[in-house]
């Protein structure tokens, strides 16, 4: 019995691992907004504001579209300081289209249910494709203060 | 019905005589005598009435080539030699092919090169490279005035013919952002250059781990002309990156245009790691990497001397428009 369990040993390809196995993946990040993706709350709202302060940022846990990836435009669920809100994704940092801007952050601006900003002012430039489309967008676009 | 039978008579009689003589002799002998035949077969008629090949001969040619008419009409070829400046495959490097043979259809090319220059009547597509600092102009139909003006530091350019594009980026509002716009793109309005300057790396895609300043600039900038016939500046600028994480591991890119790195033994271990040497000594990669020069000349000549024609086409439109105000 031992013997065979000996020859079964010898006979096993030995798997030799350089260093611990690799825990992350290796490949280049394509910066989509997936579940749980990090954003930066571009407006004046208080909740973001507070949320800005401690630290802690936004997290998407829903993406209102049948990709289940954020474009720019499409309506996310995010968790700000363990309150869920709705939130239009108004800045990219993944590759755009020509002529449309990339930004070097994530931004949304949040809205309640019915669609209305809770904010009344957006800090940042806002992409101008946005325009074309139609909907909710509508009134966070107006509250812009500048268009790339 | 006696008399047609009598009339088909001769005629058989005719083919049964050649079924045993394979050279037809008889047919010969009536074309001689310049018979005409009025009994001929539905065939015969049918190959007389089918259409002729619609070539001529070549010595009928040849015949009407020499004749005293045509004597000093010869069009005469007058090959003018033109070729463009060497550094031509930098001012306008998209009309240069990929370099990769598996990319290639030269019939593709052509055309392409034709659209281009034909797009480049239209717009004013000034010369330009990574490091410039410059405007475009875009229609946009939901802008106010139907259309959206971007400055930036040019980043990146690539892409061959009529894909090829430009990176712009800039600092507005304390957000970077960035914009490719496509050169041939026809709802660009309009390219202006507004510093011409070079930088000492090919990208400046590092500006994004660098702080804000280093790319901001002034959507009211105005243009700062060079004195003509002067060379193209390097801006010998070193910037300055924000401590890690960073979009890529700039130290393995062996960047110019970046403060020194204080390297961790990490760092220089992937350094070493990454490193390839056997690069700049791999002749066939070399060779593959780039254009062949006869080609580049043929393709740069052709470029610009059909550029030429549409600048002076260009001047001379402009003094008509002059004179008529």
């Amino acid at each position: 019995m031992a013997l065979t369990i000996k020859s079964v040993n010898m006979m096993m390809p030995v798997v030799q691992r350089f260093g611990p196995a690799c825990c992350f993946s290796t490949s280049q990040t394509l910066q989509e907004i997936r579940l749980l993706a990090r954003m930066r709350i571009v407006d004046n709202s208080a909740i973001g504001k507070a949320a800005a302060e401690i630290g802690k940022p936004p997290r998407v846990i829903h993406v209102y579209n049948d990709k289940r990836v954020g474009f720019l435009g499409d309506k996310v669920l995010v968790t700000v300081k363990g309150e869920m809100k709705r939130a239009y994704i108004v800045g990219l940092r993944q590759k755009q289209k020509p002529n449309v801007p990339r930004m070097d952050t994530n931004n949304i601006v949040l809205v309640d249910d019915n669609g209305n900003p809770l904010g009344n002012r957006i800090t940042v430039p806002i992409p101008s494709a946005l325009r074309r489309k139609g909907g909710d967008i509508t009134k966070i676009l107006s509250l812009a203060t500048k268009f790339v | 019905m006696s008399l047609r039978l009598l009339v088909c008579i001769p005629s058989r009689f005719g083919c049964l005589s050649c079924q045993h003589d394979s050279t037809c002799s008889c047919d010969a002998a009536k074309k001689t005598h310049h018979v005409i035949n009025y009994q001929r077969t539905q065939t015969e008629i049918l190959q007389a009435l089918r259409p002729k090949s619609n070539f001529l001969l070549s010595n009928v040619v040849d015949k009407h080539r020499l004749s005293p008419l045509q004597q000093g009409t010869e069009a005469v070829a007058v090959e003018t030699e033109t070729t463009a400046p060497r550094d031509y495959r930098f001012v306008m490097p998209e009309f240069l092919p990929n370099a990769d043979y598996r990319y290639r259809d030269r019939v593709l090319e052509k055309l392409e090169r034709q659209d281009m220059l034909r797009r480049r009547a239209v717009i004013d597509i000034p010369e330009f490279y990574v490091g410039s600092i410059m405007a475009v102009c875009v229609s946009d139909p939901h802008a106010p005035g139907k259309r959206n003006r971007f400055v930036g530091i040019c980043i990146d350019r690539s892409g061959q013919g009529l894909r090829a594009h430009f990176v712009l980026r800039n600092v507005v509002d304390g957000l970077g952002v960035e914009v490719m716009y496509k050169m041939y793109n026809p709802t660009v309005l309009s390219v202006e250059v507004l510093k011409l300057e070079k930088r000492l790396d090919d990208q400046l895609y590092y500006l994004r781990n660098c702080p804000l300043e280093y790319s901001t600039f002034d959507f009211n900038m105005d243009p700062v002309i060079l004195p003509r016939g002067s060379q193209v500046p390097v801006n010998p600028i070193k910037v300055k990156l924000n401590p890690k994480p960073w979009e890529y591991r700039w130290e393995r890119f062996n960047l110019k245009g970046i403060e020194p790195i204080s390297l961790t033994p990490k760092m220089i271990k992937g350094i070493e790691k990454s490193a390839e040497p056997w690069r700049q000594n791999d002749l066939m990669m070399m060779y593959r990497s780039q254009v062949h020069e006869e080609e580049e000349t043929e393709i740069m000549a052709e470029v610009y001397k059909e550029k030429h024609r549409i600048d002076s086409q260009k001047k001379t439109s402009r003094a008509a428009q002059r004179k008529n105000k």
